[in-house]
């Protein structure tokens, strides 16, 4: 069936063939008849998951197969969607290890990506606590891959986009809670080095910092840091202690049509940043807030991307090493600031060490933001490249749209490893998305 | 427990929101379907999911003769879905008897049948909510479908009178026109994404419809309106539309 293939960013415009299999049969009737590349729940906001000849819709394969409730393993087909693991498995005292910003992924996409949250220093990537997946081969074989069998295929699979194979199953090492919130504490800070601080000095399983893109000069970097700890039972009002998982149910409100361009400019930006920082220095201090509404923001908002207009937007995500990462991201904000260019939603994170074949996180702090795409955007994206670049720092391919090849490559010379790895085992013409096509992996 | 429900034809995407929807809210399950054997995994997914037990049972809805057995082989539900049915181009049936008369058969007689089964031992037990899953085409017979649409025009009538008849007997019945779903059987077609529901909105639709006692509904709210007017407009204009 031809499809619209986009991303969650809805730029680069991409449409093609998709395939919706039920079982592993029809994926491998699929397979070897040219490229083709696994696709979740399209929150990928570029072409990551994009492939015009042949994607593989993976939300047909899509059944929990069995969990056990001492060591909390859930066993799965990858099409099962983060939400519904935490709806099935919170009111059991279980909650996923790592998780994105939106609960609205596959499992098969978070592992393609091998996503991060706000506790990756502590608890590092969702590869971390992936036991193994069944990766389904070029020629159709299904092989089952762990640290300890076939090591290499697992290192690759977790975080390869989807490169080396279509993931079938996987099991995920559950964690334990103490309840469905989160205590949270709001820290101000008025410039990137106070935020930084908190950040190096939190004790916190969660951390993440939210940046007033506007400022500048002395200002430059004015955050709110947000820190977080799964709440005990006795942080919670008495009404609450009895059933510590049971959190009320957001309602969904749901962006009906494309803002036009006009409505996201300077001005809006600035008086949303304002807003926000505004919102955010009364909120000051410590708070319980539940599960969703704290890792999940934006999914109480469907369609939220649709704010950004018909264009789209492209979501920009870079890691700088530890030791750049002050003068790096003062560089960064510096030249946003100067573009006049505001973004809506400007994250850092703490990121620990990692060492992968192609996984994003490095030891470091991890800047993300949100361009509507126009012409003086991707210009701007380019400086901020340049700027990366020069501070040793690499992009996140499950954000990017637009970078070139040889930004791409000089970034992060594991791709040029792992595609030599990828073609030595046959993968190269029966695996490929849009992007690794535009970034040649 | 909340009770109990079995689903007639539960291989479909409709019918497995459905499941989804009642596991959800506890109902235990009877999932029903050819081969049912191969439902083995949903069925372990919705145990796991939701913590409620899942049985299969062989059913076969265009073998009549099996129903009365099918029925009373097992303890009755508390209520009973019937998502049994199948599409196919009407160019290809329209001139073939044998594959007419199949697809009256899997939409209007096989379900029918069981339903009538259903609703005697449910009416001698006094309780129970019978679901049919018709369809808008059976609203205004056109050219693209009619012969689906004339099975499940029956089948809605057929579930009026259902209705009717057991109103006194504490036995509920609800038709559900889910118009435009995108499903296994929808794949291929190009539907406009305003009119077009999830099977999980289905789910939820039917979950509501039996807990409030609806009588008829249509999922999406503006199918309600657009079948409306299809059905107003007269036959002599209505035979020289291409719709």
């Amino acid at each position: 069936m031809r499809a619209n293939l986009s991303g969650w960013g809805r730029f680069p415009r991409l449409a093609g063939d998709l395939h919706r299999p039920r079982d592993a049969a029809a994926i491998r009737a699929l397979i070897g008849q040219g490229p083709v590349i696994a696709r979740g729940n399209g929150r990928s906001y570029g072409d990551a998951a994009a492939q015009p000849k042949g994607t593989i819709d993976m939300r047909g394969m899509a059944h929990m197969l069995s969990f056990d409730a001492e060591t909390g393993v859930l066993e799965a087909e990858t099409g099962v969607m983060l939400g519904d693991v935490i709806a099935a498995f919170l009111p059991r005292g279980w909650f996923p290890p790592v998780t994105p910003g939106t609960k609205f992924v596959t499992l098969g996409g978070m592992i393609a990506a091998d996503v991060h949250g706000k506790n990756h220093r502590r608890d590092g990537s969702i590869g971390r606590h992936v036991d193994w997946v069944d990766v389904m081969g070029p020629d159709g074989t299904v092989r089952r891959a762990s640290a300890r069998d076939n090591s290499d295929l697992f290192a690759r699979t977790v975080g390869g986009m989807g490169l080396t194979g279509v993931i079938l199953r996987a099991a995920l090492r559950l964690m334990p809670v103490p309840s469905g919130w989160i205590r949270q504490e709001t820290v101000a800070a008025s410039n990137l080095t106070e935020a930084m601080d908190i950040f190096e000095t939190a004790t916190t399983r969660y951390s993440v910092a939210w940046f007033d893109c506007l400022g500048r000069g002395e200002a430059l970097g004015r955050s709110l840091v947000m820190l977080g700890d799964h709440a005990e039972p006795q942080d919670l009002r008495d009404v609450r202690r009895a059933a510590p998982y049971d959190v009320p149910v957001r309602r969904a409100r749901r962006v009906p049509l494309d803002a036009p361009g006009f409505v996201l400019n300077r001005h809006t930006l600035r008086a949303f940043n304002r807003l926000y920082y505004a919102a955010g220095m009364k909120k000051r201090g410590h708070s319980v807030v539940d599960w969703d509404s704290y890792f999940y923001p934006l999914d109480a908002i469907r369609d939220w991307n649709r704010i950004y207009g018909r264009r789209g937007f492209a979501q920009y995500q870079v890691v700088l090493p530890l030791a750049a990462s002050h003068a790096g991201l003062t560089a960064l904000l510096g030249a946003i600031s100067d573009a006049g260019q505001g973004s809506f939603l400007a994250v850092l994170k703490r990121l620990g060490a990692q060492d992968s074949p192609l996984s994003f996180p490095m030891e470091g702090y991890t800047l993300a933001l949100d361009f509507p795409v126009s012409e003086a955007a991707l210009r701007l994206l380019d400086q901020l490249d340049a700027i990366t670049l020069a501070h040793g720092g690499r992009h996140y391919l499950a954000k990017d749209s637009r970078l070139s090849p040889e930004t791409f490559h000089r970034a992060d010379p594991r791709a040029a490893v792992f595609a030599r790895a990828r073609a030595e085992e046959g993968c190269g013409g029966a695996f490929a998305s849009a992007q690794s096509e535009r970034l040649k992996i | 427990m909340t009770g109990s429900v079995t689903i007639l034809g539960a291989r479909s995407d409709i019918a497995m929101a459905c499941a989804h929807a009642f596991a959800a809210a506890g109902y235990d399950l009877v999932l029903a379907a050819r081969g049912a054997g191969t439902l083995e995994a949903a069925a372990r997914d919705l145990e796991l999911r939701h913590r409620i037990s899942v049985t299969l049972r062989d059913f076969d809805a265009t073998a009549v003769e099996g129903h009365a057995g099918f029925v009373a082989g097992a303890d009755l539900p508390d209520v009973v879905i019937c998502a049994v049915g199948a599409l196919a181009p009407q160019e290809e049936v329209q001139d073939d008897v044998a594959a007419s008369v199949a697809l009256m058969r899997a939409n209007f007689e096989g379900p029918a049948a069981v339903l009538g089964a259903y609703a005697t031992a449910m009416a001698a037990r006094g309780s129970g909510v019978i679901v049919g899953i018709s369809s808008v085409a059976g609203d205004r017979g056109r050219a693209t479908n009619y012969t689906y649409g004339a099975a499940k025009a029956g089948f809605t009538a057929f579930l009026s009178g259902l209705r009717n008849r057991l109103a006194g007997q504490g036995v509920h019945v609800v038709t559900v026109k889910p118009g435009f779903v995108a499903t296994r059987m929808t794949e291929n077609m190009d539907l406009p994404e305003k009119l077009t529901a999830a099977p999980a909105e289905v789910g939820q639709a039917v979950l509501k419809a039996v807990e409030k006692g609806q009588d008829v509904i249509y999922v999406r709210a503006v199918w309600r309106m657009i079948m409306g007017i299809i059905r107003l407009i007269p036959e002599r204009v209505f035979k020289k539309l291409k719709i």
